[in-house]
C-alpha cells in the first residue's frame, strides 16, 4: 500500500484551468440539480459533489476518447470533462428526448456517451467491474493502445463482480485501472462495515495486483498516480486498484436523508475541505487563476447552467412508442 | 371384415322384430346356418340362422328389445378382429340437442360455417362427444354429386314395401318456415302411408236423397231432443251403413295371410275432426246392436268426448268399419284412405239441394220424366280391392243408398 | 454429408466461426487444453491458441461479465458455462446487463454474445448437473433463447447465433451430446435461421411441441402410435425467444389439438407460454384442452436411476398422453 504525496505536477496553466472549469461546471449543474429537485421538478439526483477533484484529476490522465471508461453514477465531472454537455445533462436529469446516455430510458446519471467511449451501466452495483475487464481483454486481444478506467464506490467493493472483475484483470494482466471513489459511506452504512482492511487499495495485494491510495481531494495528487497506473496500462503491464479517498459532502441520492446516520459536525468538516474551493485556492496561489477569471468561469458557468435548464425544460418528451424499442439490435433505427 | 347378422324382415307388412332370446354369447364359435338368435314379429315367432362361421364378436340388441327390419344385431368374424365403426342411422333414433355433449370450440364454428345440425353427427370422441373429426367426416359423406335416377336404383323385389323404408329424408328444397312435427301428425302421416301401401285402394261413388231422411228427424228430432239426445245426420248414416254390413259381411272383415277375416261384430268408427289436432276416429262397439236413438246417443257422447280428450283407449280400438264426414267441411266428394286394417271405409259428402231427373210415367203409361229439386249427398266408399272385388263393393254401397231413400 | 453427434455440430461450428471472424473467441473453465469437459471445443486451443480459446476463472459471473465487456468492445464471444446449473451466478450479467444494453442505451451499445451451457437430465447427474433453465431466459426481453435437438440444428442455429448481434442464450441437450446423430452436409456454409420452429414429422390428428432431447422422444412416440390411427405432428420448436407462432399457431389450426412436452418441472415452464398463445390466438380451433406433460414439480433430477427414470419424461409417457388426448 502507498499513499502518494510527494508529487512534483507538470501540467500547463491552460490545463490547470480547463481542470478547474470542469470542476466548477460539475458542482455548479450539481447543485442546481438539488434545486431542481427540492423543488419537485425532477424526479431524482445522485450527486457528486466532493467528488470533483477526484474525478477530473483522473480523467485528465486519459487520453480522452480514446481510452475507455465505464463509470458509475457519481461521476457527473468525468463525464463532463469528456464532452457532457449541460444541456445533455438536463436532458437525462429531466427525462427528456436528447438524453444521449439512454433517450431517457434510464435514471438520471446513468451514465452512457458513445462517442467519448463512455460505456453504459446499470443500478446494481459493480457490474460495470466485469464489463471493464471485457474490454481490457478486448484490447488485448486486438493489441490496441487504449486503456480502460472503471470506477466504483468502496461499498462496492464488496461485491463478488468487483473481485472477479479484478482477478479477471490480474490473471490476465489487462489494460484496466480499477478506481475506487472511497467517501466512506454506501449510503449509510460506513467502511468499516465493508471490509477489514484499513484501505481499499490494501485488497488489491491478495489478488494480485498494485493497490495505491490517494488523497481524492487534490486533483494533482490524483492526476499524478493515475498517469503512472495508465503508463503501466499501456505498457502492456497490467492492471491498477487506484483509491482516491473523498468526500460525499451531500446524502447519497436525493431520496436520502443522512441526518439520521451522521453528526452535521462531520458535514461541516467536509464543507471545510470542498475541494473546488481548495483547487482554486491553489491555483490562485500559484497565480493560474486570479479574480477576474473566477468571476469569468463562475459567471460563464452560471450562464450554462441556466441556458441548459431553460432550453431542458422547454425540451419535448421521448415519443410512446420510444418505450417498445430498441429490444433487439433489429430494432434499432437508423438514420 | 366381420360379418353382419341384421333382423330379417318377415312378411310384407313386418317393420319391426323383438329378440326374444340370444342363442349364443359374445365370444362363442358358431357355424353358419346355426340358429343364432329368436325373435318375434306380430306374425311369427322364428329363428335366425348364422350368415357365417366365426365367433360372435359383438351383440348390440338385448333380449326384449324390438328393433326395426334391418337393425344389425350381431356381429361375427375372427377373434380379436377390429369392430368396424358403426354407421350412423341405423338402429340409432336421432338425437335430441341435450344428447349432443360437450361441444368444442373448433366444432362449433364449423357447425356454424357449414350450417350444419350437429344432431346430425355421429360422436366419436370421450362419452359420445362430436369430435373434430367426425364433423369433417360428416362433411365428406354429404352427397355432392347428382342422385341417380330413380329407376336406375333397383328396387327391393317386393310388392308392398314398409312405409319406413319410402320417403327416407332428403336434403329439403328451398328454405322455408318450419312446423315441427308433433305425436298426432307423425301418427296420422304414419297411418295414412301405411295404409295406402297395404290396401289396393278403390273409390266408387254413388249418390243418396236424403228428403225421407230429413222428413224422418224433423218429425223426431224434438222428440230425441227432450231425451237429451241430439239426432245427427251421421247417426242415419251410421245406421245405414250397419244395415247394409250385416247383408255384405265381406265389408266387414280384415285381410291376413291366413285368410279374410270376417269380424263377429259390427264396431262402427266415426272419424271425428280435432280441428288443427289432426283426427280420431272412435268407436260404436256393437253397433248393430243399436237404435237409431241409441246410435245418435253414442255418436254425441263419442264425438264430444273425442273433442274435449276425454276417450278412453279401447273407445279408438277394435273398429271393423268407419265412415267419415267429409261434407261438414263443405267437401262433395273424397277418396278417404281405409282404416287399418278394415276393408273399407264411407265417405259422406256435403248435403247439397240439387235439380235431379225423376223417372216418372204420364198419363198414358209413356215414358216422362220430371225436374225436381232433392236433397243430395255423394257417398264414397273406398274398399280393399284385395278383400273386395267392384261389384260387392257397389252391392255394399248400393244397400246404403237405398236403406236412406227409403228411410222409414 | 456426414452422420456426426450433436456435439461434433457443436464444436464445428465453434471452428468454423473462430476461423472465420478474427473476433470470436471462446471463454470458460477448462475450454482450452483439455477442451471442455463434455469435449465440446475439443482442438480448438491446440488450432487457435490461448488467446481466442480462454481458461478463465472459475467464476460464472465474470466468465459473462469479462464476456459482455468484450462484445462491448467490438469481439463475439462465446461464453460456455459448464453446466446450466451454475448459470445462476452470472444471471445478474445476463439479465440486468446483457439483455438490458441495447435498450437501455437506445441502441448505442449492443451485446453481440452468446452463452453456451449444456442442460437437461437423464445422465445420473443429480439435482446439480440436470437442471432445465429456459423458462427464466424465455421470459427477459433483450435475450434470446435457443435449444437444438439435432446435429443439423446444433451447427446451423449455433452459427447463427455467434453472427446475432444479439445475446443469445443457448442451451444444448447434454444428454443427447453423443446419443443423437444425424447428417450433416459437408463443405458448405450450413445456417439456421433464429426464430424458427421446424415441424420434424406431418399429422393430422394432433400437434406435439417439443425441443431438446423431449423432441426425440416425441419423434419416437409418434411412431409408436401411428399404427392406432393417430398421426401426430411433431415440431422442434428450437427457438423459444423470440418463437415461431406462426408455425405453432398454424399446426393447431389443422390438428385441433396441442400437446406440449418439456422435461423442465411443469409450474412457470415454458410450455405455459405455448399454451396461453393457442388458448388466446387459436381458441376456436381447438377440439380439445391444451395438454403440458413435463418434469415434475420438484426441486430438481434425482440422483437414483430410479428416481431419475421417475422425473424424466419418455417417449412411453408422451405416447401416453397422446393417446389420451387423441381420444378426447
Amino acid at each position: 500500500m502507498a499513499v502518494r504525496q510527494d508529487l512534483q505536477v507538470e501540467l500547463s496553466q491552460e490545463t490547470l484551468l480547463e481542470m478547474y472549469w470542469y470542476m466548477v461546471l460539475s458542482r455548479r449543474l450539481d447543485e442546481r440539480a438539488w434545486v431542481l429537485h427540492r423543488q419537485g421538478k425532477v424526479a431524482f439526483h445522485i450527486s457528486a459533489i466532493g467528488h470533483e477533484a477526484a474525478q477530473v484529476g483522473a480523467v485528465f490522465a486519459l487520453r480522452r476518447g480514446q481510452d475507455w471508461l465505464v463509470p458509475y453514477y457519481r461521476d457527473l465531472a468525468m463525464v463532463l470533462a469528456l464532452g457532457l454537455t449541460p444541456l445533455e445533462f438536463m436532458f437525462g436529469l429531466m427525462g427528456k428526448q436528447g438524453d444521449p446516455s439512454s433517450g431517457a430510458r434510464q435514471m438520471p446519471s446513468h451514465w452512457s456517451l458513445r462517442r467519448a467511449n463512455v460505456v453504459s451501466h446499470s443500478s446494481p452495483v459493480a457490474t460495470q467491474s466485469c464489463h471493464a475487464s471485457g474490454i481490457g481483454l478486448g484490447i488485448k486481444m486486438r493489441g490496441d493502445e487504449a486503456v480502460v478506467l472503471t470506477t466504483i464506490g468502496e461499498g462496492s467493493t464488496s461485491q463478488g463482480e468487483w473481485y472477479e472483475a479484478v482477478n479477471w484483470a490480474a490473471v490476465h494482466r489487462l489494460p484496466v485501472i480499477f478506481m475506487v471513489e472511497n467517501n466512506t459511506y454506501a449510503i449509510s452504512v460506513r467502511k468499516e462495515l465493508q471490509m477489514a482492511v484499513a484501505h481499499v487499495a490494501d485488497k488489491a495485494a491478495g489478488l494480485g495486483l498494485p493497490g495505491i491510495t490517494v488523497d481524492g481531494l487534490d486533483p494533482l495528487q490524483v492526476h499524478a498516480v493515475m498517469s503512472e497506473a495508465v503508463a503501466r496500462a499501456r505498457a502492456g503491464d497490467g492492471p491498477t486498484v487506484l483509491e482516491t479517498v473523498v468526500h460525499r459532502m451531500t446524502p447519497h441520492s436525493s431520496d436520502d436523508d443522512d441526518r439520521s446516520y451522521r453528526p452535521r459536525q462531520e458535514v461541516e468538516a467536509m464543507k471545510a475541505q470542498d475541494p473546488v474551493a481548495g483547487f482554486r485556492d491553489r491555483l490562485l496561489m500559484l497565480g493560474a487563476l486570479n479574480d477576474q477569471a473566477e468571476e469569468q468561469i463562475q459567471a460563464r458557468a452560471k450562464h450554462e447552467v441556466d441556458q441548459a435548464v431553460s432550453l431542458a425544460a422547454e425540451a419535448p418528451y421521448p415519443g410512446l412508442e420510444q418505450g417498445g424499442f430498441p429490444v433487439y439490435v433489429e430494432d434499432i433505427r437508423h438514420g | 371384415m366381420p360379418v353382419e347378422v341384421i333382423m330379417p324382415q318377415l312378411g310384407e307388412s313386418v317393420v319391426e322384430g323383438t329378440v326374444t332370446k340370444w342363442l349364443k354369447q359374445v365370444d362363442e364359435p358358431v357355424r353358419e346356418f346355426e340358429p343364432l338368435v329368436e325373435i318375434n314379429t306380430d306374425k311369427v315367432d322364428t329363428e335366425v340362422p348364422s350368415p357365417a362361421n366365426g365367433t360372435i364378436l359383438a351383440r348390440f340388441v338385448d333380449e326384449g328389445q324390438t328393433v326395426r327390419a334391418g337393425t344389425v344385431l350381431a356381429l361375427i368374424g375372427e377373434p380379436g378382429e377390429p369392430l368396424p365403426q358403426r354407421e350412423h342411422g341405423e338402429a340409432a333414433p336421432a338425437r335430441k340437442r341435450e344428447d349432443l355433449g360437450f361441444i368444442s370450440p373448433v366444432v362449433a364454428k364449423m357447425a356454424a360455417e357449414h350450417g350444419l345440425d350437429l344432431s346430425q353427427v355421429p360422436g366419436t370422441g370421450q362419452a359420445g362427444r362430436i369430435t373434430k373429426k367426425d364433423v369433417l367426416a360428416f362433411l365428406e359423406r354429404r352427397p355432392t354429386a347428382a342422385p341417380p335416377a330413380p329407376w336406375e336404383e333397383p328396387g327391393l323385389g317386393e310388392l308392398f314395401r314398409p312405409s319406413e323404408e319410402v320417403g327416407a329424408a332428403k336434403p329439403a328444397a328451398a328454405p322455408g318456415t318450419i312446423l315441427p312435427l308433433d305425436v298426432v301428425r307423425r301418427s296420422i302421416a304414419d297411418h295414412m302411408l301405411r295404409s295406402r301401401h297395404t290396401s289396393a285402394h278403390v273409390t266408387t261413388v254413388m249418390e243418396a236423397d236424403l228428403s225421407r231422411v230429413i222428413a224422418h228427424r224433423q218429425a223426431h228430432k224434438e222428440k230425441f231432443q227432450r231425451e237429451g239426445v241430439s239426432l245427427t245426420f251421421t247417426a242415419y248414416f251410421a245406421a245405414a251403413a250397419v244395415t247394409a254390413l250385416k247383408q255384405v259381411p265381406l265389408v266387414n272383415a280384415s285381410w291376413s295371410d291366413q285368410g279374410i277375416v270376417l269380424h263377429r261384430q259390427v264396431n262402427v268408427g266415426v272419424a271425428v275432426s280435432l280441428g288443427d289436432k289432426g283426427l280420431i276416429v272412435p268407436v260404436i262397439r256393437d253397433a248393430d246392436q243399436l237404435s237409431l236413438q241409441a246410435l245418435a246417443d253414442t255418436i254425441s257422447d263419442l264425438a264430444e268426448r273425442a273433442r274435449s280428450r276425454k276417450l278412453r283407449p279401447e273407445e279408438v280400438q277394435g273398429g271393423t268399419f268407419t265412415i267419415t264426414n267429409h261434407g261438414t267441411s263443405g267437401s262433395l266428394l273424397a277418396t278417404p284412405i281405409i282404416n287399418q286394417p278394415q276393408s273399407a271405409i264411407l265417405g259422406v259428402g256435403v248435403m247439397q239441394k240439387r235439380v235431379v231427373v225423376l223417372e216418372g210415367k204420364g198419363p198414358t203409361g209413356e215414358p216422362a220424366d220430371s225436374i225436381a229439386i232433392r236433397p243430395m249427398v255423394y257417398l264414397t266408399l273406398t274398399f280393399d280391392h284385395r278383400i273386395l272385388d267392384g261389384a260387392i263393393g257397389d252391392q255394399f254401397l248400393g244397400l246404403v243408398v237405398q236403406r236412406l231413400q227409403q228411410w222409414t | 454429408m456426414a452422420d456426426i453427434t450433436l456435439i461434433e455440430g457443436l464444436r464445428q461450428a465453434m471452428d468454423e466461426e473462430l476461423g472465420r471472424d478474427e473476433r470470436v473467441f471462446i471463454v470458460g473453465e477448462d475450454v482450452g487444453a483439455r477442451g471442455g469437459v463434455f469435449r465440446a471445443t475439443m482442438g480448438l486451443f491446440e488450432k487457435y491458441g490461448a488467446e481466442r480459446v480462454i481458461d478463465s476463472p472459475l467464476a460464472e459471473l465474470s466468465i459473462v461479465g469479462v464476456g459482455i465487456g468484450a462484445a462491448l468492445y467490438g469481439m463475439h464471444p462465446i461464453c460456455e458455462v459448464q453446466f446450466a446449473d451454475f448459470i445462476y451466478p452470472a444471471f445478474n450479467q445476463i439479465v440486468s446487463e446483457a439483455a438490458k444494453m441495447c435498450y437501455r442505451s437506445a441502441g448505442e451499445w449492443t451485446v453481440p454474445l452468446v452463452i453456451r451451457a449444456p442442460y437437461g437430465g437423464g445422465i445420473g447427474g443429480g439435482l446439480y448437473h440436470s437442471q432445465s433453465v429456459e423458462a427464466f431466459f424465455a421470459h427477459v426481453p433483450g435475450l434470446k433463447v435457443v435449444i437444438p435437438s439435432t446435429p443439423y440444428d446444433a451447427k446451423g442455429l449455433l452459427k447463427s447465433a455467434v453472427r446475432d448481434p444479439n445475446p443469445v442464450v443457448f442451451l444444448e441437450p447434454k444428454k443427447g451430446y453423443r446419443l443423437i446423430r444425424g447428417e450433416v452436409p459437408e463443405g458448405e456454409e450450413l445456417l439456421v435461421p433464429l426464430g424458427s420452429a421446424r415441424i420434424s414429422r406431418e399429422g393430422r390428428d394432433l400437434s406435439l411441441f417439443a425441443y431438446g432431447m423431449m423432441h426425440h422422444y416425441a419423434l419416437q412416440a409418434a411412431e409408436k402410435v401411428a399404427p392406432e390411427g393417430i398421426q401426430v405432428e411433431v415440431i422442434d420448436l428450437r427457438t423459444l425467444l423470440p418463437v415461431d407462432e406462426q408455425t405453432v399457431l398454424a399446426s393447431v389450426r389443422k390438428t385441433g389439438k396441442a400437446l406440449i412436452v418439456h422435461e423442465d418441472t411443469l409450474t412457470g415452464g415454458y410450455g405455459a407460454e405455448i399454451a396461453a398463445i393457442l388458448a388466446e390466438h387459436a381458441f376456436t380451433d381447438l377440439d380439445g384442452p391444451v395438454m403440458r406433460l413435463a418434469g415434475p414439480d420438484v426441486p430438481a433430477v434425482p440422483y437414483s436411476h430410479p428416481l431419475q427414470d421417475w422425473f424424466m419424461p419418455d417417449a412411453e409417457r408422451i405416447a401416453q398422453a397422446i393417446r389420451k388426448l387423441a381420444a378426447f
